[in-house]
C-alpha cells in the first residue's frame, strides 16, 4: 500500500496545524489560535511536537513591540503530509472496492 | 482513529478557511448591483435627457458640472456598495465565527483592490487628458482583472463575474457608443446575477 500512516497526524489539531502550512507560506501563533480554536498550552504543545519531528520550523520576530512567533513547513514535514495523505487517500479506495 | 474521509474533509476545510476569505456575502452583490443601476439611470438621464431641464428654462449641464455630478455620483455608488459589502460580510463571518479580519480576508482585499484602485487613478487620468469616453472601458476592464486576481483568495465564482467585466470592458473599449450600457451590464446586471447566485448557493 502507497503512502504511510504518520502518527505525528494522529491528532487532529497537529493534522490540522500541518494542512494550514501546506498552503500558507507562514502563519503565526495567534491566527492558528483562532481558527483552531484551541488553548495556549494546548496549540503550544503540539506545535512543539511537530517542531521536535523537524516538521514546521520556528521563527520569532518583533511586529512593533509585540512578539510574534511565525510557524513554516520544513520539506520534511511536507513530504510526511504528502505520504500521510496519500494513505487516506488509498484507504478510502480500498475500502471502496 | 476516524475516519479517512473525515480526515481528508477536515484538511480540505483548514486549507480553504487559511487561505480563502469566505464571508463573501450574496447579497453584498445584489445591492452593489442596485446602487450601479440607478447610478447608471441618473447618468443616462443627464446625459441623453438634458433637455427636459432645458425647456423649463434651467441651464443645460455641461462638460465640468456634467463630470463633477457624475464622479460625486460614482462616489457615492462606491461607497454604498463597500458599505454594505463591509457590513454583511462581517455579519456572515460573525455568523458562521469565522475571524474577519485574517490574513485570509487581507490577502482577498490586496489581490482585488490593487487592480481595481490602480483602475481608479487610471480613469482619473483619463478624465484629465479628456479622454471620457474610455472612462467606462476602463473600470470594466480593471475591475475584471481585481476579480480574476482575487478569486484564488475567496469563492471560486468571482472569477467567471470577473471574466463577463473583462468582455463588456472589451466590447465597451472598441464601441464607445456602447460604453454606459456595457458599464449598466457589467456592475449592474451581472452583480445582480452572481449575486444572487452565490446568495442561493452559500448564504440561504
Amino acid at each position: 500500500m502507497k503512502g504511510t500512516y504518520d502518527k505525528a497526524f494522529e491528532n487532529v489539531i497537529r493534522l490540522r496545524i500541518m494542512s494550514i502550512l501546506m498552503v500558507n507560506e507562514q502563519f503565526d501563533f495567534n491566527s492558528f489560535k483562532e481558527i483552531l480554536e484551541v488553548t495556549d498550552g494546548n496549540l503550544a504543545s503540539h506545535l512543539r511536537n511537530l517542531e521536535n519531528s523537524a516538521y514546521i520550523r520556528v521563527e520569532k520576530s518583533f511586529a512593533g513591540r509585540k512578539p510574534l512567533t511565525n510557524y513554516s513547513a520544513t520539506e520534511e514535514g511536507k513530504k510526511a503530509f504528502q505520504s500521510h495523505l496519500e494513505f487516506l487517500e488509498n484507504l478510502i479506495k480500498e475500502n471502496k472496492t | 482513529m476516524r475516519k479517512p474521509e473525515q480526515e481528508l474533509a477536515d484538511i480540505k476545510s483548514m486549507m480553504e478557511r487559511s487561505t480563502r476569505f469566505l464571508s463573501l456575502n450574496g447579497l453584498a452583490g445584489v445591492l452593489a448591483g442596485i446602487y450601479a443601476l440607478v447610478g447608471a439611470g441618473i447618468v443616462w438621464y443627464w446625459v441623453y435627457f438634458p433637455e427636459t431641464s432645458y425647456s423649463q428654462g434651467a441651464t443645460e449641464m455641461h462638460g465640468t458640472e456634467l463630470m463633477n455630478n457624475m464622479l460625486l455620483l460614482a462616489g457615492v455608488v462606491l461607497l454604498l456598495a463597500l458599505g454594505s459589502a463591509f457590513l454583511l460580510s462581517r455579519k456572515k463571518s460573525q455568523k458562521n465565527s469565522h475571524k474577519f479580519w485574517s490574513s485570509a480576508s487581507k490577502r482577498f482585499l490586496l489581490a482585488l483592490f490593487i487592480p481595481v484602485v490602480t483602475g481608479g487613478l487610471f480613469s482619473f487620468a483619463l478624465i484629465h487628458e479628456g479622454y471620457f469616453h474610455l472612462i467606462a472601458a476602463t473600470t470594466l476592464v480593471f475591475y475584471g482583472l481585481g476579480l480574476i486576481n482575487a478569486s484564488h483568495f475567496t469563492l471560486s465564482e468571482i472569477k467567471n463575474l470577473g471574466y463577463g467585466q473583462l468582455i463588456l470592458g472589451l466590447i465597451a473599449a472598441f464601441h464607445h457608443e456602447y460604453g454606459l450600457l456595457c458599464w449598466t451590464l457589467g456592475f449592474g446586471i451581472l452583480h445582480v446575477i452572481y449575486g444572487s447566485m452565490m446568495y442561493y448557493k452559500y448564504d440561504r
